[in-house]
């Protein structure tokens, strides 16, 4: 027997080591410690109702246990089998105890659609994918639908491209469907792109085949024969295991000549990007795979109508062909069930920054930030306050506590000021300067901007100069309405969407951060104390006891003072590296 | 390797594949047979995932437990890589986090051997396509 407990930060943090040592000591007493084991785990992504403990193999689930539990938890239900309860998960619906956590799925707020194999199958064996009903999908297809059929199914899922703008899959399909024309081309958008990004690479790495079939399905469905995958070339795992699957489908007939003995040829082949953020936009990605420059060009022609060669093109992101197979097999119906009314499916999230739990998630449409950030990601790390979350990398914007109880999905993002963008997640703390933030993604797009076209190319460099400025304070008040107009035009007038949503960040942190803009321009102070121009170190002289430790590890002697007298920081020689205040034993130095 | 012809020849394939996996699991030793599956993505492997892969390889060997290592793609945990997944025959999979070669020696020792769970197990906190109704 074993009893499980929660070792996640939220648990960790409500005593959960204390439960697991009163449960062992408990144990022992009882003398059954050679009979039962207690386990520390990772985070349940139940953090709400924590701490957790979990007893195998019965499956029972103890939600809000105290350390004072351990006690019942011993005596009733390990040695005389009845389960506790007052400590049983409660349905909230319906107010009854749930004693088996198989029947409390809904807690589960993961469900994994386009991650169904990553971390499951060996990516480098075919078998194993079809063994999990892998070109089932296909098969199905190839033999008993026609390509209207398909692309319905697609349309009636709901179905919308997870590459950022959310339009609607089955329409693209059918667009390109309806452009006539010799030849055509299914693209698959694997530019991943965005600071801190890195579904589309787990995808690619974990299951390589779910990408050939749907383009496969795609390429059928739209009347294309030829597939290309333009993937970066800093992704060389993915692009090993693309080319390792696509050797392996070929050998079983699952791409080429008459796949499966019907009349549909289709063969796919790698294009390798030298991974410019601007290749992520189509007409860039096209131009950039047919050798010339990566640079957008005005749409319309849209790719459907002239694309790859000029030639109608589809291009999907990689997260939008993963789940095709799963709606095929599950049904439009199914599909539909899960997510918002707009907004239909699951959604991949990478979530990083100062969360627990940095990793890859993926939620049904329609979750909240909290159930995201304080469940499933475990919360903020060492206890600090949230203070927000940028969506949409350097796309989009932050949003703020406000906006946590937001049920995430393209549309409802828009409306709060950012948007899904490709789905990272970066969150952000009490520690975090936001005018700093907003300039490290201008920063990142001012790299970034091709130069093709000057709203981009030089409002971007102007809008991060005017950030920068205000960081080293010497900004002033009217710097912000600057800002905000010149963010205004760069958004109007920009050619692609690069440059149309770059100023997000800028946009977004002065409607939710106005306040520390303020502190900026007006008082010179970083109220997160982030701008190195704009704080001080200080010795508390109430704290200080003249160790000496800060003089001696300071490297350029800013600090005076005799040994066991209050010391002293110079502020026009310090350099702000902050080693005083790290080595400072006595909380005597801070940043103010 | 044969082509697949056919819708009917691809469910054919997909049956013996599960039915090979099944009696090569069977042919060796049911009882005391361990899979082993090593989280193999960039992340994993960055986080040191192939030397873990490699000791468990070795070490099943030389400790003369019947059993065998697959790669797999990213598992999501990536705040606690290296991931492993251990299927015990009869049981459900385990998948255990930050495993170091200390860890991984306890789970040879402790789980694979004995069946007791050691610290750092990861519950499952997701529904699959086959659960979700």
């Amino acid at each position: 027997m074993h009893l499980l407990v929660c070792g996640g930060t939220g648990c960790h943090a409500s005593e959960s080591d204390a439960i697991l040592w009163n449960l062992r000591d408990e144990l022992e007493a009882k003398g059954l410690s050679d009979k039962v084991q207690v386990i520390l785990t990772g985070c349940f992504g139940f953090c709400e109702k924590g701490p957790i403990v979990k007893v195998m193999p019965d499956n029972t689930f103890y939600v809000q246990v105290k350390p004072d539990d351990a006690q019942a938890i011993v005596e009733e239900h390990i040695i005389k089998g009845r389960k506790i309860t007052r400590l049983l998960y409660h349905d909230p619906k319906t107010k009854e105890p749930v004693g088996d956590s198989k029947h409390m799925g809904f807690f589960k707020k993961q469900l994994r659609i386009v991650l169904r194999n990553c971390g499951f199958i060996n990516p480098e064996n075919i078998d194993e994918y079809i063994a999990r009903d892998g070109y089932e999908a296909l098969g199905q297809v190839l033999s008993e639908m026609t390509p209207e059929q398909v692309i319905e199914i697609i349309k009636d899922s709901g179905h919308r491209g997870r590459g950022g703008a959310g339009f609607p899959t089955g329409f693209k399909w059918e667009i390109a469907r309806r452009n006539k024309s010799d030849e055509k081309y299914v693209v698959c958008n694997a530019d991943e792109g965005d600071p801190g990004a890195f579904m589309d690479r787990s995808v690619l790495e974990g299951d390589p085949h779910s990408v050939l079939e749907a383009m496969t399905i795609c390429g059928y469905s739209i009347g294309a024969s030829k597939g290309l995958i333009y993937v970066r070339a800093e992704y060389p795992l993915a692009i090993h295991r693309l080319q390792v699957a696509i050797r392996q489908a070929h050998e079983y007939g699952l791409l080429g000549k008459n796949i499966l003995g019907t009349d549909f040829s289709f063969d796919i082949s790698l294009r390798l990007g030298a991974g410019a953020f601007v290749c992520g936009e189509e007409t860039a990605l096209i131009h950039s795979m047919e050798g010339h420059r990566g640079e957008p060009t005005i749409k319309p022609p849209f790719p459907a109508e002239s694309g790859y060669r000029g030639k109608p093109t589809n291009v999907n992101n990689v997260e939008t062909f993963a789940s095709i197979p799963v709606i095929i097999l599950k049904g439009a119906e199914w599909y539909k069930r899960i997510g918002t009314e707009k907004s239909k499916g699951t959604k991949v999230f990478a979530l990083a920054g100062k969360i627990n739990n940095v990793g890859l998630i993926e939620v049904p449409m329609g979750t909240t930030l909290r159930e995201v950030i304080f469940e499933i990601g475990g919360g903020i790390r060492n206890g600090k306050k949230f203070k927000a979350v940028q969506t949409g990398g350097p796309s989009g914007g932050c949003l703020t506590e406000k906006h946590l109880d937001v049920p995430i999905d393209f549309d409802n993002l828009v409306a709060a000021g950012s948007m899904m963008g490709s789905g990272g997640m970066i969150v952000m703390d009490e520690d975090d300067c936001m005018v700093s933030v907003a300039k490290y993604f201008l920063d990142f797009t001012v790299e970034e901007s091709c130069g093709k076209c000057s709203p981009c190319r030089i409002g971007n460099k102007r809008l991060y100069e005017l950030l920068n400025h205000i960081c080293e304070g010497k900004g002033n008040v009217s710097d912000l309405d600057r800002l905000r107009n010149m963010s205004l035009v760069i958004k109007d007038t920009s050619l692609c969407g690069l440059g149309q949503t770059s100023p997000n960040p800028v946009l977004s942190t002065l409607d939710n951060f106005m306040d520390e803009y303020i502190a900026h321009v007006r008082d010179k102070k970083c109220p997160a104390g982030k701008c190195k121009d704009l704080m001080e170190y200080y010795i508390i002289p109430e704290n200080c006891v003249g160790c000496t430790a800060c003089a001696r590890v300071c490297p350029v002697n800013a600090i005076s003072g005799e040994r066991k007298e209050i010391h002293y920081i110079n502020p026009e020689v310090c350099i702000k590296c902050g080693a005083c205040m790290e080595k400072c034993k006595f909380d005597a130095i801070i940043i103010r | 390797m044969s082509q697949i012809k056919s819708l009917a020849d691809l469910r054919k394939k997909r049956e013996e594949i599960k039915a090979e996996m099944d009696t090569r699991i069977k042919a060796i030793d049911p009882e005391n047979h361990v899979q082993i599956k090593v989280a193999m993505a960039t992340c994993g492997i960055a986080a040191g995932a192939k030397e873990i892969m490699e000791f468990f390889v070795e070490q099943l060997d030389r400790r003369n437990i019947q059993g065998v290592v697959t790669q797999t793609g990213c598992m999501g945990y990536c705040y606690a890589e290296p991931t492993v997944e251990i299927t015990l025959p009869g049981r459900e999979p385990v998948v255990y986090g930050f495993v170091d070669l200390k860890r991984a020696d306890q789970i040879i020792e402790k789980y694979i051997k004995e069946g007791e769970l050691i610290d750092g197990i990861i519950p499952v906190n997701y529904e699959t396509i086959d659960s979700k109704e």
